[in-house]
């Protein structure tokens, strides 16, 4: 048996926990840059409010009642997902982060001391005491039937949040794949839910009761392996620990939009910065760094330009130095004048567990002296907290920054920033 | 008679290793209490019982001088402990965040610990704990 536990709409209520006079009250996040609404409460959806909506056409609109928006607190999501997590840890003996506002559960076996669904509402209970946050909580024999029983128990209020699909409950689990539209279900996308709709398949249930192998031949075995499991055959096991990553990617959309070469350069250093000590986190070494620029695709009256540079290095490294340097020569092979640059980035590819590899007799690069002790005084520095150390190619005042004019404090991060109450 | 024996030097002659160790030695007595080293006290450990339900909270405002606490300490808020009767809280009143002492009996009350200040009986339906405030911190010396 599989549980899925997700906080309903988490960033919402990430926002709501520390002001209780919004209680209530309609909250909507915006996404990086105040771009557009990615995170919408329950009032707020009353309003009609929906999920990517721009912002400068929502601050037009008028309401019946003010809508508290804000920038995303990502220092916030984060600190209450792990928050989050740690409750359900408490009460779950294996637990899987699937993204920041939800977590699969092996609950098998739990059925022999507490009934499934009663284990749901404890579990909900746990994590509203502790953190005010609301989860909902999805349970079957297999990760897409706990997916499916989680969308069901937020689409039908009577279910309280909590609801178990079980093997001896065969007419349940058949009722309820019948309501669930082909395009909710978890790993079934829009391309597909339309050609699943050309062959007649629009609800959970007749994908369930397709053929397997027709499906293997029409689609792929991933939706065969989805078939398989809308059955209660388990084909997806709980992954605790991720695997090792293949590729570590930092980009960002600027603020403001990049003209200069001076920006887009410390933009990039700063990017590398980011990645290299990625790449430290995951005990890795890389061998190719690539740096990608582009304009925005909808800017009217300009011409679209993006690009794409890479470069192999001679000695995997993962010394935040040899990235940038890496960066900076692949920028300047794309780097053009005379365009607004909206977003770039820089991606790190081709790992190796270590830094060791056969030198050429007549290579000039040779590995630099002390670089792993250097790199480990500077990331202990910048995760110990007290201060920041980088390196000046990424500047001092940069006018690029991500845009977050409406974000609220890091309530749980920063002693200059912990809620207040007054003593009276 | 005295004879004369020359000894020739020898051809392939037998080398002798010696190990010489690389690591320095320090000189001096061990440490006899180097095998009962324990952790140092965390005041962590002390003040918080459940980090994942604990939070910190700036007190503001009037002093609640009944019990010591002042303007600008830091509450230690446990959001998980069940509120009983008598434990101070933070309470939410008009939309804000306040320091209370609750009362359960005889009926549902948040009184102020100061004498300016009267017992406020909210409706129990609308009576909000954030939490219950398990421990304060008041620095003795103001600045940082």
């Amino acid at each position: 048996m599989f549980a899925l536990a997700d906080v309903n709409s988490f960033y919402a209520s990430c926002e709501g926990v520390f002001r209780p006079d919004l209680r209530g009250q309609p909250i909507v996040c915006l996404s990086n840059n105040d771009g557009c609404v990615i995170a919408r409460n329950a009032a707020a959806k009353a309003l009609g409010i929906k999920m990517g909506v721009p912002w400068f056409q929502l601050k037009g609109t008028d309401f019946p009642t003010k809508i508290h928006v804000f920038s995303s607190n990502y220092e916030l999501y984060a600190s209450l997902s792990n928050r989050v997590m740690a409750h359900i840890e408490a009460l779950a003996p294996r637990v899987e982060q699937y993204s920041i506002d939800e977590m699969f559960l092996d609950i098998r076996g739990i059925d022999r001391c507490i009934q499934y669904e009663d284990f749901g509402r404890q579990l909900r209970e746990h994590v509203k005491a502790g953190t005010g946050l609301t989860i909902g909580v999805g349970m079957g024999p297999s990760k897409t039937l706990a997916k499916s029983a989680q969308w069901a128990s937020k689409e039908w209020p009577q279910f309280g949040g909590v609801l178990a699909l079980t093997v001896d409950n065969p007419r349940r689990t058949e009722k309820l794949l019948s309501l669930q539209p082909a395009g909710e279900i978890w790993g079934v996308g829009n391309r597909i839910a339309k050609k699943l709709a050309t062959m007649g398949i629009t609800t959970a249930l007749q994908l369930a009761q397709a053929n397997p192998t027709f499906i293997r031949r029409n689609f792929n075995v991933v939706l065969e392996r989805t078939v398989r499991e809308l059955n209660g055959e388990p084909c997806i096991s709980l992954e605790e620990a991720p695997p090792p990553k293949q590729q570590i990617v930092c980009s960002r959309s600027f603020g403001e939009r990049i003209t200069t070469y001076e920006s887009m350069r410390q933009a990039i250093c700063q990017y590398a910065e980011r990645a290299a000590e990625k790449l430290r986190g995951e005990r890795q070494f890389c061998r190719h760094v690539t740096v990608f620029v582009k304009t925005s695709p909808f800017a009217v009256n300009e011409p679209y330009y993006g690009n794409v540079a890479s470069e192999q290095l001679l000695v995997p490294t993962q010394d935040t130095r040899d990235v940038i340097a890496a960066a900076i020569r692949s920028l300047d092979r794309i780097w053009q004048d005379n365009h607004r640059y909206a977003k770039a980035g820089v991606m790190l590819n081709d790992f190796t567990p270590t830094g060791v590899s056969q030198l050429n007799l007549f290579d000039e690069v040779q590995p630099r002296a002390c670089s792993s002790e250097l790199m480990k005084v500077l990331d202990g520095i910048n995760h110990s907290g007290l201060g920041k150390v980088w390196f000046a190619g990424r500047g001092i005042a940069p006018e690029w920054k991500m845009k977050r004019e409406m974000l609220s404090p890091a309530y749980t991060t920063r002693w200059s920033e912990i809620p207040k109450a007054r003593l009276l | 008679m005295t004879s004369i024996q020359f000894i020739k030097a020898s051809q392939e002659p037998e080398i002798l290793q010696l190990p010489l160790f690389a690591d320095t030695v320090p000189c001096g007595f061990p440490s006899p209490a180097q095998d009962y080293v324990e952790a140092e006290l965390d005041l962590n450990d002390y003040c918080i019982l459940r980090p994942s339900s604990t939070y910190f909270v700036r007190a503001i405002g009037n002093s609640m001088t009944d019990i010591g606490l002042h303007s600008g300490d830091l509450l230690i808020v446990d959001k998980a402990e069940r509120p009983q009767h008598g434990d101070i809280v933070i309470a939410e009143i008009e939309g804000e965040f306040t320091v209370k002492r609750l009362l359960l009996t005889p009926r549902p009350g948040l009184q102020a610990m100061n004498p300016a200040y009267p017992t406020l009986y909210p409706d129990p339906e609308q009576l909000q704990i954030f939490g219950v405030v398990t421990a304060f911190i008041h620095k003795t010396r103001n600045g940082d």
